[in-house]
């Protein structure tokens, strides 16, 4: 089915108007645009996740194991006894619907299932139902029901429509984590082989390749050299790229979209004319080539095997650091779990200090672990970097917090000071959609498949609603952020809602505006495009 | 159906209370049993309800992060809203449980036609500050019946609670804010068709319980008068545990008692608990210091991942590593040999 006209998606959308039928008697329809396909029985079984077999969401017949109930009940009490979040979560909720309109999957889809609230009542009904006496003896009027196929396909349903984004999280006044059910109610349903293959594919070739794209160490070498062709051919200058050195002083790790894919690849030249005006001893891995991690949208073991790469890797070349580029849930990973999941972080690692101001990163002092941001605020703060935001003057520019790195990290003023020195019109969207308000680009968690793309779009409504506002009221032109999934995400997503809107990463505009000696003078930014001024000149 | 079902609930409680004491007189068992009873069920209750909590490990430091974090020395970061040390913590706590920080932030979405609006929405603060608050006071206010002499400070509570001195007894502000609260937080329930849609029965039923439990309490204070007397004579002999149940006490009395005692007992086994739930929530609780402080999962420590290691990657590519030029690690093969 095609995507209906931007005028025509949110028409049914109603937010007052709820269905005559219960909850507990609605079905989800799987209809084309909504869900995302299931995984290939290669790619499971490569995986060794359970029950591999040909089955797709829209199917009668999910060919379920024989005792798939058991295994569900059993990885609910599992999950129970590792988690305090979840068994919480499952008591406490009262109901007061404060976080019913905060989730941008029910703005856009005006589907009750979509509030939080009720995404963990799907779970909630069934953990009462089925373990407490209480909801064995009052049901429905307790909320509890019953474990059926029916609630195994509606979770399948509603828990690939949440994206993990933690906003209902921010309102809730017990601090209910819907994402955090989502997680764990994803990790139950791969046992019993209920899953999608957009995240499952990216995954596998992150266990057996190293990155989600499979792109093996003589490919990333080819597209880096790609890229220099273009540095060099809008600079004048060609920065070097160091793969896998050992003894470099600070190991680069970023989501593998910045070697390959537009508009990540700008972010990246940006990194690489950054790291060469600073002359900084640094390298690439093309082993830990992957900051992301899929993983984390399947388990959390699956998550932590994808990691350890990264710390195996510094250990390897004996670096001193890590430096972590734009990415959101790389950026949850390595924030919130790395340390838990990996650490110790490896001996040979030192506290982060950098090399060009001296500052101690004190916060990242037992990941060893920085941000870009971080690294680069702090290098702007201290006088260090000569920048000329009249090279962004082209750009109208406003900033998408992404989920990850705001509600799981708390990072909103290091991009924020950068932008300020980069250009000269910068944009903040409304308050209520910005910071720990932010709202997702629609996508994340692993959702960003074409099949999906009505979902995608309605779920990125309000992020996009906020750009349009700024972008009507202050004629913004360029969405930044500091994602690889909305780089990805937020390009199809304005050009459905915003059409006028590009959308890359930070560092992209730093690489805009670094006066890097000996460059000749540039006339276009790194996409070539004509700087302001500069086609009149010519 | 729901809140039929639950308004039910809560009549069939003031049936029974009066065929078992208007009728057959059971005055032991409503007055003393019943209390007891629920009390110990309450505490009973919460105690496992913790220890069954806390059985459960954290494994990861998931602090839901509302604010900047702390990293460099020159950007400040918000204490309150991103804690970075166990002090902070506290603070963040105690804004979340004694103001309802969170529920502050509300805000409502409106579409019109491809258009979200935002408006600030206030209305679930301020009534969950009403009725919570009021209900607390209200309940401090109570111990003068549980302690002899009365401590100067529930006095003086008393004195300020009434202190508009409006009819005879004087009328508790609390009492009226509990009913603002209440009927708010019931209308909103019924009207909100968000809010409705999502109600059970055993959402319903906390709130009608707790207005029976304000109402008859008003209706003993303000118009049929109990003797407050035997009501003291009781209510020591409860805390005492030497419990007698004189005669003469107002049948709304018992009522009353029952509906507290049907309340505690109810408390630990249903949402209510959230009470004290909210004090173990990991996105709340924690500090936002994940990359300077190690969090230890119990489940994982001293399990090493599983994964492709750099030399078994290598081994896979290594042709394309030759080829292409990028460097072989040569203590590969030194560690095997
Ligand atoms: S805000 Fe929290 S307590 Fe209120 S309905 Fe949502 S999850 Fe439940
Ligand atoms: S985590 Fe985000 S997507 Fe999921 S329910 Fe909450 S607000 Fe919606």
């Amino acid at each position: 089915m095609a995507l209906p006209k931007r005028d025509e998606l949110l028409k049914e959308v109603n937010y007052d108007r709820m269905p005559e039928k219960h909850w507990m008697d609605t079905k989800p329809e799987f209809r084309p645009g909504t869900y995302c396909y299931a995984g290939e029985p290669e790619v499971v079984k490569d995986l060794g996740l359970p029950n591999p077999r040909k089955w797709q969401p829209h199917d009668e017949d999910w060919k379920l194991p024989e005792n798939w109930k058991e295994i569900v009940l059993n990885a609910i009490r599992d999950r129970m006894n590792r988690f305090r979040s979840f068994k919480l979560f499952m008591d406490i909720c009262v109901r007061c619907g404060a976080c019913a309109d905060k989730c941008h999957f029910f703005l856009g889809t005006g589907d009750p299932k979509n509030m939080p609230v009720l995404r963990a009542e799907l779970m909630r009904s069934v953990v009462k139902g089925e373990f407490t006496r209480s909801g064995k003896l009052f049901g429905r009027l307790a909320g509890a029901r019953k474990l059926t196929e029916d609630v195994i396909k509606e979770w399948f349903y509603y828990y690939y429509q949440c994206t993990e984004c933690r906003r209902c999280s921010v309102f809730c006044p017990y601090g209910i984590d819907t994402a955090e059910i989502t997680i764990l109610a994803r990790e139950i349903l791969h046992e019993i082989g209920v899953n999608i293959d957009w995240i499952l594919k990216p995954v596998r070739f992150s266990a057996e390749i190293g990155n989600h794209i499979g792109l093996q160490p003589h490919t990333i070498k080819e597209n880096i050299e790609f890229l220099l062709d273009d540095i060099e051919e809008i600079t004048g200058i060609r920065p070097e790229v160091p793969l896998n050195k050992k003894g470099a002083e600070i190991l680069f790790v970023t989501p593998s979209a910045d070697f390959f894919a537009d508009p990540g690849i700008y972010t990246f030249m940006g990194y690489v004319l950054l790291f060469h005006y600073l002359g900084l001893d640094w390298t690439l891995s093309t082993y830990a080539a992957e900051g992301g991690n899929f993983g984390f949208f399947t388990s959390h073991e699956m998550m932590r095997k994808l990691h350890a790469k990264i710390y195996h890797e510094a250990e390897r070349l004996k670096v001193k650091w890590i430096l972590g580029g734009e990415c959101g849930h790389m950026w949850r990973v390595v924030h919130q779990y790395e340390d838990t999941m990996l650490g110790p972080a490896p001996k040979n690692l030192e506290v982060p200090k950098s090399p060009i101001t001296g500052t101690v990163f004190e916060h990242a002092k037992s990941t060893k672990i920085v941000h870009i941001c971080e690294f680069t605020a702090d290098l702007i703060a201290h006088g260090k970097l000569e920048l000329d935001p009249s090279r962004n003057d082209h750009l109208v520019v406003t900033f998408h917090d992404s989920c990850n790195t705001s509600r799981g990290m708390g990072i909103f003023e290091e991009p924020r000071f950068i932008l300020r020195h980069v250009c000269n019109n910068f944009y903040e969207m409304p308050e209520n959609t910005i910071r720990e308000k932010t709202f997702c680009c629609g996508s994340g968690s692993g959702l960003n498949t074409d099949e999906y793309m009505e979902m995608r779009m309605r779920g990125g409504f309000p992020r996009a609603n906020a750009v349009e506002y700024v972008h009507e009221k202050h004629g913004v032109n360029h969405l930044a952020c500091i994602c690889a999934i909305d780089r990805a995400t937020l390009t199809p997503l304005m050009k459905y809602w915003v059409p006028a809107v590009s959308v890359g990463g930070v560092h992209e505009l730093v690489g805009n505006a670094l006066v890097i000696p000996g460059e000749k003078k540039r006339t276009t930014d790194l996409r070539f495009q004509p700087l302001k001024g500069a086609e009149e000149e010519a | 159906m729901n809140v039929v079902a639950a308004l039910v609930a809560v009549i069939g409680m003031v049936i029974l209370v009066w065929l078992g004491v208007g009728v057959l007189k059971l005055y032991t068992l409503f007055g003393v049993v019943v209390p007891y009873a629920a009390f110990l069920t309450f505490l009973i209750g919460l105690v496992y309800r913790m220890v069954n909590w806390a059985k459960s490990p954290v494994p990861f430091k998931i602090t839901t992060t509302c604010g900047q974090q702390k990293s460099l020395p020159w950007i400040k970061h918000s204490r309150l809203e991103s804690p970075a040390n166990n002090f902070e913590v506290v603070l963040r706590m105690a804004l979340e449980v004694l103001a309802f920080r969170s529920l502050f932030r509300n805000l409502r979405a409106d579409l019109r036609g491809r258009k979200l609006y935002y408006g600030s929405s206030k209305w679930l603060w301020l009534g969950a500050i009403l009725f919570h608050w009021s209900f607390f006071i209200i309940l401090i206010r109570h111990f003068r019946l549980f302690s002899y002499p009365v401590p100067g400070f529930i006095k003086t509570l008393d004195a300020v609670d009434s202190f508009f001195h409006i009819g005879l007894p004087h009328l508790y502000m609390t009492d009226v804010a509990i009913l603002a609260g209440l009927t708010f937080l019931l209308l909103r329930r019924l009207v909100d068709a968000k809010v409705n849609y999502i109600s059970h029965a055993s959402d319903y039923f906390p709130l009608f319980l707790i207005f029976g439990l304000v109402i008859s309490g008003m209706l003993m204070r303000y118009f049929l008068r109990v003797d407050l007397v035997s009501v003291k004579e009781l209510t020591m002999g409860l805390v005492t545990l030497h419990p007698k149940v004189p005669q003469g006490i107002g049948l709304i009395f018992f009522v009353h008692l029952f509906f507290i005692s049907v309340l505690v007992a109810y408390f630990p086994f249903s949402k209510l608990v959230h009470m004290v739930g909210v004090f173990f929530s990991p996105t709340r609780n924690l500090p936002n210091d994940n990359r300077r402080v190690r969090h230890i999962n119990p489940w994982w420590e001293g399990v090493p991942p599983k994964f492709l290691t750099y030399c078994e990657w290598q081994e896979k590519f290594k042709d394309k590593l030759e080829e292409s030029g990028q460097p072989i690690d040569e203590d590969c093969y030194e560690k095997k040999s």
